[in-house]
């Protein structure tokens, strides 16, 4: 288990290290924000101060290794555009992102399991070919596109729930926390709903792939034969058997929602990291698009270390010594 | 103290329901859905719609009206004393949202902030770098004294918000984003800002001036342009700015809803570059490059304004909301030059000129353009590109995202041949800005030029520019600024295209002045009575 996490805690260094060094050179290659925000009534020596105070007029190996030093020390820079600790912006960002994402991945879960399941083990009928079609939709439309539908259904035509914007939060620990609120709630449902489609989509077929496969297997059929009822042999010899591939996929869909959210986000107008990810790339601030890039690495990081370590929970048989 | 935040949170639950229950805001609070994020500090990023909310909480000495004309604001009058010398005289009785007495002392405190503020991209230093004297006659006078003549200084005066020196001294622009160092003289005062989310202002009931209808303004900060429109079709929010143009018609046909327009301030144009030779952006029509520069021609530059058809991109690109231009600043602006004529639309003409300046085959050029800075920015590129096809030059179109695409248009070392862009006069309301920074030779030695991105070079006109920005006599500038938009747009320095549109649109019940600088004014929304 320790030379486990020594491992990869070593691996996560190197990625981090990588990333960082890509993302920085990536963005310095672009331009700076000065060009594009300044004042069109400044001089030239107002624009070169302007650069020269947030050090973008040393060289790009200078400014990374004035980046390297900081980084060390807990310190991703100041953003650009916010003046303020990168790190900061997007620790203040994360709960409401975070939020959205576990509702988001809540419904995938609880509505995707019982419907692949079902549609598993009545994959010739109505209601398993019906469930299998809906599940295509849910892969195939655009974020952007059910987003906007379900605003226009929902909100614009039906006028039962807000069109975008986050609700009333409740401070629990110094977070913000909007479920809890009924203003919160309404505002919740529809962001959470169109970013777990696809996760829900991606359940659904796995599972149903599952079942149909454990379903014809031998110790089903001994199950079976042995007279045991359909609830146990579903819940926990199907269930436990398929569920390796479902949490696989679970934590790498966490993980995406966590990092990518950005469309939803956008045209929900909620304000996760997804929101300033894309205005800190207009922007580009580039403090932000660092410090946002490796803090993603770092929920992959911990989201597989996870997904590793349930595994073995899972099954016996994989150990996580070696 | 737990007890009563609790209370006050499910009163604003209740109310909440209720509000959204009855599917209209209550009538004396204004949500507005707005398409920028605010900087709380009013030093740090100069953006329009930074002055923009910066005009609700903190004031400016001179003010803009809707027509972009200067107006009495926190001074009362101004006037010069000497070509180097202005007085300022302020306004009596006013006082901050912490019930401190407005001074002389705040103005030059916030004018001797702004150079100071830490990290800042983009400052307000262009706005106040001209003063290099400020006195204190008396606390409600004050002089400012310039190295040279400069006409402009009220009109700079209008994008400095002017703060509390007493809550404002020694805060950063995080002390400003918590509301701690946010105290103005503005109709409305601070409550609450949500980073990305919401920015929450109170009406200031001990405003100097008149009260605005609103006693509670939320602005709701929804980027997307769909999202803005459906949050307000939902009724999520009462106003919206930056309309899209493709919705407007949509939206007019709305009984509920109320579309409101006017020209705004920003003139579309193309540039071309003056100092390219050799560039894989200008070739052959068979791709080998080009020995000289043919914009460099005037028959050339002409050419192209002619083959180009304004009404019909106004028509068909930006859905009739544009007004074609064919010099720098939109009709009725200082320094408009009436006798300027508009340039007709005249393909065998322009096909004429080409083959006259020896490209009677044409020639290949590239346009470049942004794609999510300008309405429908990408689209009138395109549009640009095949009008040009018509008169023989093989275009190419390349559109790319701003933070790209200003980056590498920056003078003085430009990378593209023939580009779009836009130029808003913004405080000022005159064209004095655009001939000092944007047409004058690029000259660092007299910060001349800085965003010449044509790199053109015009000794008649840089004359014209010198003498224009120094001229204090209104009159006499005024006819300096038509003189010189004569010069430049009869050697064709620059291809205007049009003006842009303000459009804002409002839930039925209220009725908004749309701003020429683009501006979102919570105070220019009224309730119909």
């Amino acid at each position: 288990m320790t030379v486990f996490l020594v491992r990869r805690m070593i691996q996560s260094v190197i990625i981090l290290w990588v990333m960082s060094l890509l993302v920085f050179t990536g963005v310095y290659a672009i331009g700076n924000p000065v060009d594009m925000l300044i004042d069109p009534q400044s001089s030239q020596e107002v624009r070169e101060t302007a650069i020269r105070n947030l050090g973008l007029d040393r060289p790009l190996w200078v400014q990374y290794i004035v980046f390297l030093k900081g980084a060390v020390r807990g310190n991703l820079g100041n953003s650009f555009i916010y003046n303020m600790p990168a790190l900061k912006l997007i620790t203040q960002r994360l709960p409401a992102t975070l939020e959205l994402a576990t509702s988001a991945m809540m419904i995938a879960i609880f509505v995707g399991l019982p419907l692949g399941i079902v549609a598993g083990l009545k994959s010739k009928s109505a209601i398993g070919r019906g469930i299998m079609t809906c599940s295509i939709l849910g892969f195939s439309l655009p974020n952007f596109w059910v987003g906007l539908m379900f605003v226009m259904i929902f909100s614009i035509t039906l006028g039962w729930l807000p069109t975008s914007g986050r609700g009333e939060t409740v401070e629990i620990f110094g977070i913000g926390i909007s479920f809890l609120t009924i203003d919160g709630l309404k505002h919740l449902i529809l962001p959470a709903l169109t970013l777990s489609l696809f996760p829900l989509a991606l359940i659904i077929r796995l599972t149903k792939a599952g079942v149909e496969e454990t379903w014809l297997s031998e110790f089903v059929k001994f199950a079976r034969s042995k007279g045991l009822t359909m609830n146990r042999i579903i819940l926990v010899h199907i269930l436990k058997n398929i569920l390796i591939p479902v949490v696989t996929v679970t934590g790498i869909q966490f993980g995406m929602l966590l990092a990518f959210a950005v469309v939803t986000e956008t045209v929900f107008a909620w304000p996760g990291m997804g929101k300033l990810i894309i205005d800190s790339i207009n922007y580009l601030d580039r403090p932000v698009i660092v410090a946002y890039l490796l803090v993603t690495v770092i929920i992959f990081i911990i989201i597989n270390l996870i997904v590793d370590t349930l595994y073995s929970v899972l099954d016996p048989r994989v150990g996580i010594g070696e | 103290m737990k007890k009563r935040t609790n209370l006050a949170i499910l009163i604003f639950m209740i109310v909440g329901i209720v509000v959204l229950g009855n599917g209209y805001a209550y009538a004396k609070n204004l949500t507005i859905g707005c398409r920028a994020e605010p900087t709380i500090d009013p030093h740090f990023l100069y953006l329009d719609t930074n002055i923009a909310f910066a005009a609700h909480i903190y004031g400016h000495l001179v003010s803009n009206d809707p027509n972009a004309k200067r107006i009495p604001s926190l001074a009362v009058s101004w006037k010069p004393l000497n070509d180097t010398t202005w007085e300022f005289k302020l306004r009596k009785g006013v006082k901050f949202h912490d019930g401190t007495d407005f001074t002389a002392e705040d103005v030059k405190f916030s004018i001797q902030r702004i150079p100071n503020v830490p990290k800042n991209p983009n400052p307000y230093t262009g706005h106040t770098s001209a003063i290099t004297q400020i006195d204190i006659i008396d606390p409600h006078t004050i002089q400012f004294k310039t190295a040279k003549p400069h006409p402009l200084l009220p009109a700079d005066m209008t994008a400095i918000a002017i703060v509390s020196k007493k809550a404002a001294e020694g805060a950063t622009t995080a002390d400003f984003t918590l509301g701690k160092a946010a105290i103005g003289t503005g109709p409305y005062k601070y409550v609450k800002y949500v980073h990305g989310d919401r920015l929450v202002l109170k009406r200031n009931e001990e405003y100097w001036g008149k009260k605005p209808d609103w006693e509670t303004v939320t602005f709701k900060i929804i980027g997307n342009d769909a999202a803005r429109v459906a949050a307000l079709l939902g009724n999520s929010v009462d106003l919206i700015d930056f309309v899209p143009p493709t919705q407007v018609n949509s939206l007019e046909k709305n009984e509920n809803i109320n579309v409101f327009k006017r020209p705004s301030d920003r003139i579309i144009f193309l540039i071309p570059k003056f100092d390219m030779d050799e560039s894989s952006y200008l070739t052959t029509t068979d791709g080998k490059s080009l020995k000289k520069n043919p914009l460099s021609d005037l028959r050339v530059r002409k050419a192209i304004s002619m083959a180009i058809d304004r009404k019909t991109i106004k028509e068909k690109v930006m859905s009739g909301l544009s007004i074609p231009a064919s010099q720098m600043v939109p009709e009725g602006w200082f320094g408009y030059n009436p006798n300027i004529l508009k340039e007709k639309y005249n393909v065998a003409a322009a096909k004429k000129l080409l083959s006259e300046a020896g490209y009677s085959n044409g020639f290949g050029m590239t346009i470049h353009g942004p794609n999510n800075r300008y309405v429908n920015d990408a689209k009138i590129c395109q549009a640009v590109a095949q009008m040009l096809s018509k008169i023989g030059i093989r275009m190419k179109v390349d559109t790319m995202p701003k933070s790209i695409f200003f980056s590498k248009v920056s003078p003085p070392k430009g990378e593209y041949a023939f580009f779009m862009m836009g130029w808003g006069h913004g405080g000022h309301g005159e064209s004095t800005g655009w001939f000092k920074m944007g047409i004058h030779t690029y000259d660092k030695e007299k910060g001349f030029g800085a965003l010449n991105q044509a790199m053109y070079s015009n000794p008649e006109l840089d004359e014209l520019t010198e003498l224009a920005v120094t001229t204090v006599d209104d009159v006499k500038r005024e006819q300096l600024l038509r003189q010189a938009m004569a010069t430049a747009m009869k050697d064709i320095a620059v291809i205007p295209l049009h003006a842009q549109m303000t459009i804002s649109a409002a839930r039925k019940g209220i009725v908004y002045i749309p701003n020429a600088q683009e501006r979102t004014i919570a105070m220019n929304a009224k309730l119909v009575k």
